[in-house]
């Protein structure tokens, strides 16, 4: 691409954007948003900075394998569930722990968030393998 | 049970995600291999023997009572077919240790096949019929990347057309799961067969019911839509063959039991006449295909769509001894098939081929391995005292009793031809002399210790277990039996489900 206004503005979208999918992540339970479109914004991020500079300087970026974290992904969407297995309910009932805050707040923090981010990661890396792999192949000629 | 009934989908998914976090250990892949599907064997074992003494197991995943949420149910059928995806997934881990390059692994082939696993798993595990479409879908990504995995040239042409058809079994599929959750409002199997019965629009209901038929039978190779089988199943590295050989097309047959027993059987005069003559067609265009063929494994191929008729001939029946005859011809055919793929698999290993031209005096060179192909070959053809003469017993006695005299005779004379295939290549692979250029290429290829244990291993177990079934059928028939009852009389079926919901 090699536009400079491109190459600027990804630097300060960069953060913006990962934290929104983070932001998606976090309230995906009772609104919509959730693992999986947070995934795909994370992944989105990625792929803006893949156009504004090259594949290299992307995989750089990211620091893990793509496969990698899809593996990660998938053993956080599985343990999820152990504490389930453990006290013998059926396979991802889910289970909450209310942390109290002050009087009136309190976060609820429960099993389908851990499940949540085993998707993300997952999503996060599929689309990443591959988008990175086919824009490869314009490069190689 | 909760721990032991969603296993069967936990231990593939597990040894799959282990096996693409170490995908640059060949070494660690192979050993979750064979661990993670001996493991998946024994789960099923025990499940089989809980279901059969205690009857059909349920769980509603997430604890979302049915039909809101995803029940998985365990009936006989289930189990059994649970039981021979274990056994299959094992016998060809195992075989794959000495079969598979050491190339296709660090690109995933564990990691698929384990999906693959799964997949298989999820199919005959589900009670809810879109949760089915999904295990469908995992099932049959798994296999599109292990077709065409290694992008040799006749595996990616063999891949396409795979791919063609099976992604229009599928739009069938999600189409006839549009209209039939339009007209009842859910997918839940039992749910749906308790509303299907008091259902106003009944014609609607059988049309949707054809389009089932036509999806599953497209994925269960019946015929007219078989012939993506025969077109690819002879491509990929003969692991993958021996693995979709023995399961993949049972899943469409499953599918097809489950729905026209348990939903589907309002129009049986109807539907069922049409899967009868749909069998005894799909049984004779598989059988004079095969006959036409000169490869090994394209013989065997096109003998698994002559064999899939004789599965739904007892569906089409619909009696309890042609039910019966029906699973003990799963049981049976799994096994035969999946081990004369591995004795093909074999052969390709030690002369690069399965082209009957270039082989020949396997007799002389390997005598125990003509044993080994001799019994899974004549059980295929149904000879006594084998388990494949029980199974065809089964079947034509049930049709000689409802008087079907058409599909009896077929049945018979496709048992003929395939002998006549069986001799063919019995003649051509190991009677006749081998041509000088194949015993060069033979004497080429190292053949060391662990080869042979590797591949003869699986082959002996899985030849054993033709010849115990045949010696002694009294305890699968007595089992094939008590499943196709539990087949024809779905209100046990429709109540594990429901009622397990209505309890806190």
């Amino acid at each position: 691409m090699g536009s400079l206004i491109l190459r600027k503005a990804t630097r300060y979208l960069f953060p913006v954007i990962m934290m929104f999918s983070i932001y998606l992540l976090l309230r995906g339970h009772n609104e919509p948003g959730g693992g999986f479109v947070g995934g795909l914004a994370a992944a989105s991020a990625f792929i803006l900075n893949q156009l504004a500079f090259d594949v290299p300087s992307t995989k750089r970026l990211m620091n893990v394998d793509s496969l990698t974290l899809i593996g990660v992904g998938l053993l956080t969407a599985l343990g999820s569930s152990v504490f389930t297995l453990l006290d013998g309910q059926p396979y991802f009932s889910s289970h909450w722990a209310t942390i109290r805050i002050t009087s009136d707040w309190h976060l609820s923090i429960g099993t389908p968030l851990i499940f949540d981010i085993g998707v993300y990661l997952v999503v996060l890396g599929v689309t990443l393998a591959i988008l990175l792999s086919i824009s490869n192949f314009r490069k190689s000629p | 049970m909760n721990l032991l009934l969603p296993a069967p989908l936990l231990i593939p998914l597990l040894c799959a995600t282990l096996s693409l976090l170490g995908r640059r250990a060949v070494g660690v892949q192979r050993f979750l291999a064979v661990a993670g599907c001996s493991l998946n064997l024994v789960v099923s074992a025990c499940l089989l023997y809980a279901v059969d003494k205690d009857g059909i197991q349920v769980m509603q995943s997430g604890s979302w009572p049915a039909p809101f949420g995803i029940s998985l149910v365990v009936d006989r059928l289930s189990a059994i077919m649970l039981v021979l995806s274990g056994l299959m997934g094992a016998a060809v881990a195992v075989f794959s240790l000495a079969a598979m390059d050491r190339h296709r692994p660090k690109f995933g082939f564990y990691f698929f096949y384990h999906t693959l696993l799964m997949g298989v798993n999820g199919s005959f595990l589900t009670g809810d019929l879109f949760n089915l479409y999904v295990w469908f879908e995992v099932m049959l990504m798994s296999s599109f990347a292990l077709m065409s995995l290694g992008s040799e040239r006749a595996q990616l042409e063999g891949g396409i057309k795979y791919v063609a058809l099976n992604v229009l079994s599928t739009a069938f599929f999600l189409a006839a799961l549009g209209v039939l959750y339009g007209m009842t409002g859910t997918l839940n199997m039992a749910h749906l067969a308790t509303i299907v019965r008091s259902a106003g629009n009944q014609g609607m209901l059988t049309t949707v019911s054809l389009l089932f038929m036509v999806a599953f039978g497209i994925k269960s190779a019946a015929f007219p839509l078989f012939f993506w089988l025969p077109a690819s199943y002879h491509t990929p590295p003969s692991p993958v063959s021996a693995i979709f050989a023995g399961l993949l097309t049972k899943v469409g047959v499953y599918a097809l039991i489950r729905l026209f027993t348990l939903v589907f059987v309002t129009d049986a005069a109807f539907t069922h006449v049409i899967l009868l003559a749909g069998a005894g067609l799909t049984m004779l265009t598989g059988v004079l295909g095969a006959a036409a063929q000169t490869e090994m494994r394209r013989i065997l191929s096109f003998h698994i769509v002559s064999q899939v008729g004789y599965m739904i001939m007892g569906l089409g029946l619909l009696t309890p001894l042609a039910l019966a005859g029906s699973v003990f011809y799963i049981v049976h055919h799994v096994i035969v098939k999946t081990n004369l793929f591995l004795v093909a698999g074999v052969i390709a290993f030690r002369t690069g081929t399965n082209e009957l031209m270039a082989l020949g005096g396997f007799v002389r060179t390997m005598p125990w391995l003509a044993l080994f192909f001799l019994i899974p070959a004549m059980s295929l053809a149904g000879l006594p005292p084998l388990s494949g003469f029980f199974a065809k017993l089964m079947l034509i006695v049930a049709s000689f009793r409802e008087y079907s005299w058409v599909i009896a005779i077929t049945a018979l004379a496709v048992g003929f031809l395939t002998l006549y295939s069986m001799t063919k290549i019995w003649n051509e692979v190991f009677w006749k002399p081998m041509p000088p250029a194949s015993s060069e290429a033979m004497a080429k290829v190292p053949w060391t210790v662990r080869d042979r244990v590797c591949l003869f291993s699986p082959i002996m177990a899985l030849a054993l277990c033709t010849v115990l079934i045949g010696i002694c059928a009294e305890p699968l028939f007595g089992l094939s039996e008590r499943a196709a009852g539990q087949l024809l009389n779905p209100d046990e079926y429709i109540r594990a489900v429901l009622e397990e919901a209505v309890r806190p």
